[in-house]
């Protein structure tokens, strides 16, 4: 089964641990419009939601029944759902659950993905078995593989992390094997080999540090994808269980009142937007910096 | 027939704009032939595609004038420029495995060229096809035009992209390096063809390689290219007899020849500097035995040695003087 | 090529064991005791037993897996709990539905999605392309089921332009058929086709660098042949590769627009599966998808070894 959004990733230079490169590399990250576009928008997200409790009225599950249904005004910039809440406030802490769970999703994939690929092209002989499990993950779209995880762990953050993981995994763990398999073969780590180095040392020394590109790259994807997926994971109901708001949650319950108060689910539809469009413009700019051979996002 | 004139190509970089091409100037008769030699990265790729305007234009600019029979060819109307391209002045690049279409036959992409500049319908054009492949010397040339570039080998790549550039009969074939990418015997065969296509099409041929002794072989005049700048342009025979440049001299020496020990191969030392950041003065000071201070202080000029022969070095052109 | 085609299939059948024996496993990491939560809380001792007897829980897990394998190769993917229907009938009975909106949205992605790309590599770096290229960001940024309910706003109730909900079988009227679907279908294309805009892009910018456009531009081939003749089919050849990619991602995503439209689909089914603890409805509806998009798979690389002639005379 031939992943075709996966291009192979051909040899790169090593990322060095040089302080100089990194620094080339920064300025010219900076310089990418969309790299920098897209940091500004996230860091903007990013700090809202951390200073949640400073910008808003600080109680997202407040009921307030005399303000049901409250259209946006100066008291409830975003308006106030069916039981009152403020939804500027619920939009301000799901930002927390939801930007959690993408990264969270998103670091867990590449970790698993990177044990799995490492493994996949250093040790050959287990090479065979683990791509046939990955192929049969990887015919799956991500999506349904997250919800079919989920349906078996139940709806608490902690499995919409671990289905979200879990479906990303497979296509990081090709995107690293690609890489690790090109380094591999390279004379440092034949040289490497000779003077005795542990494969351990090897794998993570030696071969990681070249498939980080790539892999940095995939993980901001999946970031945006995660927020999308947890989205509809919670629309479905099977995300991140109510009352503690989601942005995918918040739609859910704005919903059923989507013409009368459009604003429930308006809100939070446009913060994921915002944050899945910053992710995939942080992720182009990475791209073409870092790894302009990869085509396409994982 | 063909006179380039101060011919600069600058190219659009992260930095800035870079000078690829500095002020190239050089003239061709009709039927003759010329060759551009110089190390890799000296200019002669981008002196030859620009003759044909194919740089992406997006991130190129170009000044001098290209003259083809009395048309500037740089001032030219785009689509004047698509009606020249092919019929008159055709081109064959150095890489022949990617240089053809990999999902068109071979019949179409050498008939294109016919339907395109004569009209021809498919038909006719796939049956003239398989007579250019015959002329290219290809066997069994009816059955390979239905063949796909990735059914050939090297050799037989560059022969089809030489039929495709021949097809119309141009009276100017520029072949950029068209033996590099393949192995010695082949490369002979390839040149052969391309002397005997010459005569019999009565076609001028610019032959661009690195290989001196190749070029010096084939064509009646020289030009050498160093950083971007012509600095010598001399009779074939001049060239290989008594270079006058010392880059030439280096070039010359650093010919592998048969009777030489490859232990003893000759190569001039140091590499040619970056279109960014070229030295002051004369570019090749850094790697030349006879440079001196003066060399470094202004950029020499390309000056007249002897009559049809210029060289830019006034070192050289100081001691041989007297003499001439 | 009859040879190409058992090889892809012998290459498949390892990959569906092991698609098997995962969704098999998916349900046997659930927390607690399946029994438990099939016969419910309240059910009494006798009730759960029954129900683990019923579905084999009572065995080995190998040889529930053994079980469960050797059903499969009868086409028995187990029984529905909450319709009492096989598993395998409820899925058929629901495909149509799913099929639909999946193809009519694949046949809006392709073509707009080639478009969209294309036109952005030919006018690269000029405003055509950022604002085509703005537009494919949009689309693989925003939540679809969001668009899906604004879309509902607007057309469905503002408008009065479509229904907001339903599905006509294409037997029963073609028309309506497609007018239930239209709405639906172009919300779930809008990701793919960012998507597919975004990679048709790249691969286009990658064929135009290519050697053998210098080649045909060398010989007077005219920009707009270059690019429909020269580039497009090499273009057209990376596109299939994902074009599988892009159906799957679309049945996927289905099952959330099916929620939205109340179509009577595979994911609906999933969902009030999962809803109702009917587990070997949620088993049996993964395992068949993952068949498809195996079965898929193969069809795309099938279909990708006859259009490239590198492949196809191999
Ligand atoms: N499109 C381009 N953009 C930027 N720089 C370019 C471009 N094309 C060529 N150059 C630069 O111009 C210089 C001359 O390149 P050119 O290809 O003409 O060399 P060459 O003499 O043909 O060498 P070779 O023997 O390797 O073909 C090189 O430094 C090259 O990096
Ligand atoms: S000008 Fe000076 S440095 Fe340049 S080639 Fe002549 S002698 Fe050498
Ligand atoms: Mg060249």
């Amino acid at each position: 089964m031939t992943d075709a959004t996966v291009p192979p990733a051909a040899a790169r230079a090593p990322l060095s641990p040089g302080a100089a490169r990194r620094r080339i590399l920064m300025r010219r990250l900076w310089r990418h419009r969309s790299f920098r576009l897209g940091a500004v928008i996230l860091l903007v997200i990013v700090l809202m939601a951390l200073a949640a409790p400073l910008l808003s009225n600080g109680e997202p599950t407040k009921m307030n029944l005399r303000a049901r249904f409250a259209p946006p005004s100066a008291d409830f910039i975003f308006g106030a759902d069916n039981f009152g809440r403020d939804i500027f406030t619920r939009v301000l802490y799901g930002a927390r659950i939801s930007l959690w769970i993408g990264f969270a999703s998103a670091m867990l994939a590449a970790a698993g993905g990177a044990l799995v690929g490492l493994a996949s092209a250093w040790y050959r002989r287990l090479d065979g078995v683990i791509m046939r499990i990955m192929d049969a993950l990887l015919a799956f779209p991500a999506i349904l593989l997250a919800i079919g995880i989920n349906a078996a762990l139940g709806p608490q953050v902690s499995s919409v992390i671990i289905a979200l993981a879990a479906a990303y995994v497979p296509r990081m763990a090709r995107i690293v094997r690609a890489a690790a398999l090109v380094v591999r073969e390279l004379d440092y780590v034949d040289a490497a080999r000779v003077s005795g180095a542990s494969a351990g040392r090897i794998i993570f020394r030696h071969i990681l540090p070249n498939c980080l590109a790539p892999l940095i790259v995939s993980l901001t994807f999946v970031f945006a994808y995660a927020i999308l997926a947890e989205a509809a994971l919670s629309f479905l109901g099977i995300g991140p269980p109510p009352p503690q708001p989601s942005w995918g949650n918040i739609i859910a319950e704005g919903r059923d009142y989507s013409v009368e108060a459009w604003w429930i689910m308006l809100f939070p539809g446009l913060a994921i937007s915002l944050a899945a469009l910053g992710t995939n413009l942080l992720g182009d700019g990475l791209r073409d910096v870092l790894d302009p051979r990869l085509k396409i996002e994982a | 027939m063909l006179q380039v004139e101060n011919l600069s190509v600058d190219f659009r970089v992260d930095s800035g704009w870079i000078r690829s091409v500095d002020e190239v100037s050089f003239a061709l008769d009709a039927q003759s032939t010329l060759g551009i030699v110089g190390e890799s990265g000296s200019g002669k790729s981008v002196t030859a595609l620009s003759i044909l305007r194919l740089h992406a234009r997006r991130n190129t600019r170009m000044t001098g004038r290209i003259v083809f029979d009395g048309e500037d060819l740089l001032a030219m109307p785009e689509r004047r420029l698509h009606e020249m391209r092919g019929r008159d002045i055709a081109m064959i690049f150095q890489d022949p495995m990617h240089s053809l279409n990999p999902v068109l036959t071979i019949g179409d992409q050498i008939g294109e060229t016919l339907r395109i500049h004569q009209g021809l319908n498919r038909a006719a054009a796939e049956k003239a096809a398989a007579g250019l492949l015959d002329m290219v010397r290809i066997p069994d040339a009816k059955r390979r035009v239905t063949d796909f570039p990735h059914q050939l080998s090297g050799g037989m790549r560059q022969r089809v992209m030489i039929a495709m550039a021949i097809a119309c009969r141009p009276r100017l074939l520029i072949a950029d390096e068209p033996t590099t990418a393949l192995d010695v015997t082949v490369q002979a065969q390839i040149l052969d063809l391309l002397r005997d296509l010459r005569e019999e099409i009565g076609m001028a041929v610019i032959l661009i390689s690195h290989d001196l002794g190749l070029v010096a072989e084939f064509a009646e005049r020289v030009l050498v290219m160093y950083a971007g700048e012509l600095v010598e342009d001399a009779p074939a025979r001049n060239i290989f007899e008594a270079p006058a440049h010392p880059y030439s001299e280096g070039l010359l020496k650093a010919i592998p020849s048969a009777d030489v020990d490859m232990h003893r191969l000759y190569a001039i030392p140091g590499r040619i500097p970056d279109p960014g950041d070229r030295p002051p003065g004369c570019n090749f000071a850094p790697r030349c035995a006879l440079a001196q201070p003066a060399c470094s202080a202004t950029p020499p000029a390309l000056d007249t040695l002897a009559p049809g022969h210029r060289i830019r070095c006034p070192v050289r052109l100081a001691a041989r003087e007297p003499a001439a | 090529m009859p040879r190409l085609i058992a090889f892809r299939i012998a290459q498949a059948i390892p990959v569906m064991f092991v698609v098997a024996v995962l969704t098999f496993l998916l349900m046997h990491m659930l927390p607690g005791d399946p029994a438990t939560l099939i016969a419910g809380d309240m059910a009494d001792q006798d009730a759960i037993a029954q129900v683990r007897r019923d579905l084999g829980l009572d065995r080995p897990v190998l040889a529930q897996l053994w079980l469960w394998i050797t059903n499969l190769a009868q086409g028995d993917f187990g029984k529905s709990l909450m319709l009492n229907q096989p598993v395998a009938e409820a899925v058929w009975e629901r495909l149509p539905v799913t099929l639909s909106l999946a193809l009519v949205a694949f046949v809006i992605t392709i073509p707009v999605g080639i478009v969209l790309g294309v036109v952005a590599a030919v006018w690269r770096d000029t405003w055509v392309d950022s604002a085509v290229m703005f537009l494919a960001l949009i689309g693989v940024s925003v939540p679809n089921f969001w668009i899906a309910i604004l879309s509902v706003i607007l057309f469905s109730v503002t408008l009065g332009w479509l229904p907001s909900s339903g599905y006509v079988p294409m037997g029963t009227d073609f028309w309506r058929w497609l007018a239930s679907l239209i709405q639906p279908a172009t919300v779930l294309a809008l990701f793919q086709i960012g998507y597919l805009a975004r990679m048709t892009r790249s691969a286009m910018l990658d064929v135009l660098d290519q050697d053998y456009i210098r080649t045909a531009r060398a010989k007077g081939v005219s920009p707009r042949k270059t690019i429909l003749k020269h580039a497009f089919r090499n273009t057209l050849m990376q596109v299939v590769t994902v074009s599988g990619y892009i159906l799957s991602l679309l049945i996927g995503g289905s099952v959330v627009i099916e929620q939205i439209f109340a179509m009577p689909g595979i994911g609906r089914l999933l969902v009030q599966a999962i809803m109702a603890r009917d587990y070997p409805v949620v088993q049996g509806t993964m395992l068949m998808l993952g068949f498809a998009f195996v079965f898929i798979n193969i069809v795309i690389d099938l279909i990708y070894a006859y259009v490239d002639p590198r492949v196809r005379y191999d």
